[in-house]
């Protein structure tokens, strides 16, 4: 099939940028979108220009690396998916395609389609972790878990801090992955030594970090590849309250 | 405790108790506006007098101008923050499943606003001696102002925007509260119910005196 693709072109940190449009043939609806994307840039390089930066590792919805902003979508319009699973399928012949970077105060543009993602790592070194001694695993048994909270910790689990829920924000706000985060553990009993220090901490640094606040629209929620839910955010707000 | 003051989630949180008790306060207002609709003037203004003389109401009145300015300046401040969170905006956006009016709750606050500074002028500041009128027969200035067809409108769309504002306000403050669970389809219920009937309560008011008093 024949596309037309917009894409958002910006040399470093510091230029404007600009969307750039090119039309591509020949693309087929068994690529998936960075094969579509990959496909584009050997196009690019043949000609000398630039090829189009943007970020992806495993490509099999795992990373979290990808994430592109497509037609006024995170991911596209598929739900539930990562960008790097996001089939070409849903496109058709003559389409016109919009691709931009996510747009967040936190997450500047490096180049063209890449955003530096570092204000998450900011985040989860204040408070994503649990003090746990060296040596041995401990035996598995000795510390009993309900199974409901082992599951919902394993759901909240499952972020894989791509950012979705920043760019589908109307506010830009972190609110999931950060409740996300602070739910894994916070429903476990190895979270609670930290657990008042970890809320306090994270969402401190969440505005620091120049994230928005939570309007509670529910866009993440909707968004989201891992399909995390808000209840995670009244965890979080429960937790921060338990903090007090 | 310092930690916790200017934090987005206090911020949050204290939208939310106002927001709640504000939402509390309307249900009182409406009850007394209700006797706006019998022939008798002496209820209503009684109700007025009582509202503006009592001990126990003068110390409510005070926590709810209190309760306003604080819902208005924090609702300000998180939105300038939030528009400031996204300084490059996105080219095209498309829908997606959400809580439609939370993404309008600034300018749904700042029209009930706009309303809320014409009717203390109408009533409150009539009240405090800051405005001239007749402050011990509200019963009498309301019926005035309710034959005005243009009042009537400025009233009828404010309400409507104030049942918008409603709508998403009174199930996020729950879920600001840390409460989502099972509960909370009952309480988005509960809340498109009050966001419906309150409102509409406010509007029948004016028609049934415009049209049958």
């Amino acid at each position: 099939m024949n596309i037309t693709l917009k894409i958002w072109r910006q040399k470093n940190k510091l230029d404007k940028g600009k969307f750039v449009t090119y039309k591509l043939d020949g693309v087929s609806s068994e690529m998936t979108f960075l094969e579509m994307l990959d496909y584009l840039n050997e196009k690019l390089i043949k000609e000398d220009a630039d090829p189009i930066a943007f970020d992806s590792d495993c490509r099999e919805g795992i990373c979290g690396m990808c994430g592109l902003y497509i037609n006024g979508r995170p991911n596209g319009p598929e739900k539930g998916v990562t960008t790097c699973q996001l089939s070409m399928s849903v496109f058709k012949d003559g389409d016109k395609i919009t691709v931009e970077p996510w747009r967040s105060k936190a997450f500047p543009v490096i180049k063209d389609l890449v955003v530096d993602r570092n204000s998450f790592d900011k985040l989860i070194q204040v408070g994503g972790y649990i003090s746990a001694n060296t040596g041995a695993a401990p035996e598995a048994n000795s510390i009993p878990v309900k199974k409901e909270n082992a599951e919902r910790a394993f759901d909240s689990g499952t972020c894989i801090g791509c950012g979705t829920c920043v760019a589908a924000c109307k506010n830009a706000s972190a609110m999931l992955f950060v409740s996300a985060k602070i739910s894994q553990l916070a429903l476990l009993p190895q979270g609670q030594v930290e657990a008042r220090k970890r809320v306090i901490d994270m969402i401190n640094e969440m505005d620091n970090l120049g994230f928005g606040n939570c309007s509670n629209t529910g866009a993440c929620e909707a968004e989201c590849p891992k399909e995390i839910k808000l209840t995670n955010i009244a965890r979080l707000n429960r937790e921060y309250l338990k903090a007090f | 405790m310092d930690k916790f003051l200017g934090s987005s989630v206090t911020k949050k949180l204290v939208m939310a108790i106002v927001g709640l008790f504000l939402i509390l306060f309307l249900l009182v207002h409406l009850g007394i506006n209700f006797l706006l609709l019998i022939d008798d003037p002496a209820p209503f203004n009684g109700a007025a007098h009582f509202m503006a003389t009592n001990v126990v109401v003068k110390v409510f009145e005070i926590v709810l101008l209190a309760g306003f300015l604080i819902h208005m300046i924090y609702g300000i401040i998180l939105q300038i923050q939030n528009w400031l969170a996204r300084p490059l905006r996105y080219k095209k956006t498309a829908f997606s499943q959400t809580s439609f009016f939370s993404k309008y709750m600034i300018y749904l606050g700042i029209i009930i606003g706009i309303f809320l500074f014409i009717h203390f002028m109408n009533f409150y500041f009539v009240k405090l001696g800051w405005v001239e009128g007749d402050h011990e027969n509200f019963y009498g200035m309301a019926n005035d102002l309710f034959q005005l067809p243009l009042y009537i409108v400025i009233y009828l769309v404010s309400f409507l925007f104030l049942a918008f504002h409603l709508h998403h306000a009174f199930q996020s403050a729950f879920q600001t509260f840390g409460l989502n669970d099972r509960y909370t389809p009952v309480i988005k219920k509960i809340g498109l119910i009050y966001s419906i009937l309150v409102p509409l309560g406010f509007s029948i008011i004016p028609i049934v005196i415009y049209f049958f008093k």
